[in-house]
């Protein structure tokens, strides 16, 4: 299969501290990839490279390529608001707008130039259905997005970045601050959506990453150590220090 | 069954007592609280003050006349006593000086905010809270000697004396306190939310417009009504670059004379005191208290209504 992320040879460097280390990694469309490993690996920072939220950062340095859809996304005429646009992204935290439930989602259209109430209710209808959370709300869409509970807000977070159709859905550990219920939906939810979109999480969760992906990538130390099918890697992975951490004796 | 773990004898005795009954636990209460209501009882006395000598002079000028009366001419005959031109004067100003002021105000909280490097932010906000600490009676000759003659080679028919140069002086005096207090409220704004708008494509600027700005807007409005009413009260600029004019009108080219400036006038001394010239002071002064009274109701009012909880 055709990868639609590819990653070469990929360095960062925040001021001194260098956070990635000649990273190469390819990623399939239409698959859930998993980040894992042990916290400040560079699992995340990989994560944020993929839509350039680490600009925000000062004195971030990148070498290498990022390339998607076979477009350099470092590159010089690349409008960053229009990679967000194609990449988008969901957080650890929820994180809705203290807005309306159908302002939270009708945002991003609307900042994409979508002015007509008929397209705008089409969208919130859609997005919402495909987030799996318009039965619950569709009779609240007034109501402000943050009377819904932490799961609900992911979901309607999830919903708002489908909201201006990306082809890539980042997912920055989305349910590490949600209950098992929740977690639970969210995982059966990108089950769904891994059949139209390219979803990457990062995830402290190792159960979750064999339960939801199918391609997981091991991190340690700034360093991809080890990238593989999902089955394989838990399976028999090809390096000791996957095997030490999936097996839990560190990390 | 014994939940103990100790190996034997009675569990370890413990007490709490304290060794001595602390003094200062029921002194320093009271010393607070005697503070607290050092500021209550000025109010009080300021009130009390203001409607008493007040009442005096609505004994001889009625409520009514005083408030809609159109010509204000208290000393020289014939008496009228109708503080509109004063009330319009001050309006004059303040009006001047909030146009000036929330735009650049604003735009000046947004650029620190969103778009200034913390190293421009560093210098940028210690000197506008330096500009909130200048004397008033320096902006004062700042607008008589800087900005009048400026503004004169704009509008030549312009006097000496005139409300669009203290406007706009009262404008640059209230503009710190729109930008530093709107730019804390943004401040407080979760980055989470930015981040958010951010990695839906949202430009710097839709997410200042319509991201953080909404999510700041009690702040930032309450910064707006307490900037008003600085400017309702403000008086030395006004006093040296507006003119003494109680006149009712609309032109920022013509000297006026507002409330505050007309109370400055009639303290310097040449009007006897008990007469009812002096009283007007005293009427003038409670409609100006009245009147920031009600702002600053407005303002709390305002930051309960469009708080937006995050």
């Amino acid at each position: 299969m055709e990868a639609i992320i590819q990653i070469e040879k990929l360095n960062l460097y925040y001021d001194t501290y260098h956070a990635l280390k000649n990273v190469d990694l390819d990623i399939p469309e239409k698959t859930v990839t998993a980040f894992i490993g042990p916290s400040g690996c560079g699992k995340s920072t990989l994560l944020r490279t993929l839509n350039r939220m680490n600009d925000m950062i000062p004195a971030t340095r990148i070498e290498g390529s990022v390339r998607i859809g076979g477009t350099e996304i470092y590159g010089e005429d690349v409008h960053v608001e229009a990679l967000r646009k194609q990449v988008g992204m969901v957080f650890q935290q929820p994180n809705p707008f203290p807005k309306s439930i159908y302002d939270n989602i009708a945002y991003g259209p609307r900042l994409h130039g979508i002015k007509s109430k008929s397209d705008l209710d089409g969208i919130v209808e859609q997005s919402l259905k495909q987030a799996a959370l318009w039965e619950e709300v569709k009779d609240y869409l007034k109501r402000s997005a943050l009377s819904l509970s932490g799961g609900q807000q992911q979901r309607l977070c999830i919903a708002r970045a489908l909201a201006v159709q990306p082809d890539i859905l980042l997912m920055d550990e989305a349910t590490s601050a949600l209950d098992p219920i929740s977690t639970l939906k969210i995982e059966e939810l990108v089950q769904e959506l891994k059949s139209t979109y390219t979803i990457v999480m990062v995830t402290h969760n190792m159960h979750q990453a064999a339960r939801v992906s199918g391609q997981t990538v091991f991190f340690l130390n700034g360093e991809v150590v080890e990238s593989a099918s999902t089955d394989v890697l838990f399976s028999t992975p090809s390096d000791a220090r996957t095997e030490d951490y999936i097996s839990g004796r560190f990390g | 069954m014994n939940k103990t773990s100790s190996v034997a004898g009675a569990p370890k005795q413990m007490t709490f007592r304290r060794s001595k009954t602390r003094l200062s636990d029921k002194i320093i209460p009271i010393l607070l609280g005697m503070c607290a209501l050092l500021s209550v009882v000025t109010t009080i006395g300021i009130v009390y003050t203001l409607l008493q000598e007040s009442i005096i002079f609505f004994k001889e000028v009625p409520v009514w006349s005083f408030l809609t009366g159109t010509t204000w001419s208290p000393i020289l005959p014939p008496k009228e006593f109708g503080v509109l031109p004063l009330l319009g004067g001050t309006l004059l100003i303040t009006g001047i000086a909030i146009l000036f002021a929330v735009p650049i105000g604003l735009a000046c909280a947004i650029y620190l905010n969103e778009y200034a490097p913390a190293r421009v932010r560093g210098v940028v906000k210690p000197v506008l809270e330096v500009l909130a600490g200048v004397p008033t009676i320096v902006y004062g000759y700042f607008a008589l000697e800087a900005v009048t003659p400026f503004l004169q080679k704009i509008f030549p028919d312009m006097g000496i004396f005139n409300a669009l140069s203290a406007g706009i002086v009262v404008g640059v005096m209230v503009l710190p306190m729109i930008s530093s207090l709107s730019e804390d409220a943004m401040r407080a704004v979760p980055k989470t939310l930015r981040h958010g708008a951010y990695a839906l494509g949202a430009t710097r600027f839709e997410v200042a417009l319509k991201i953080v700005l909404p999510a700041a807007l009690s702040g930032v409005v309450s910064s707006f009504v307490l900037a008003f009413s600085r400017a309702i009260g403000e008086t030395m600029i006004v006093t040296v670059a507006a003119g003494a004019t109680p006149q009712l009108t609309l032109n920022p080219l013509e000297s006026i004379q507002t409330m505050t400036s007309y109370i400055v006038q009639v303290s310097m001394g040449d009007v006897p005191r008990g007469t009812i010239e002096y009283g007007t002071i005293f009427a003038v002064g409670l409609t100006l208290f009245v009147i920031t009274f009600l702002l600053n109701i407005l303002a709390q009012w305002v930051a309960r209504r469009f708080r937006e909880e995050y």
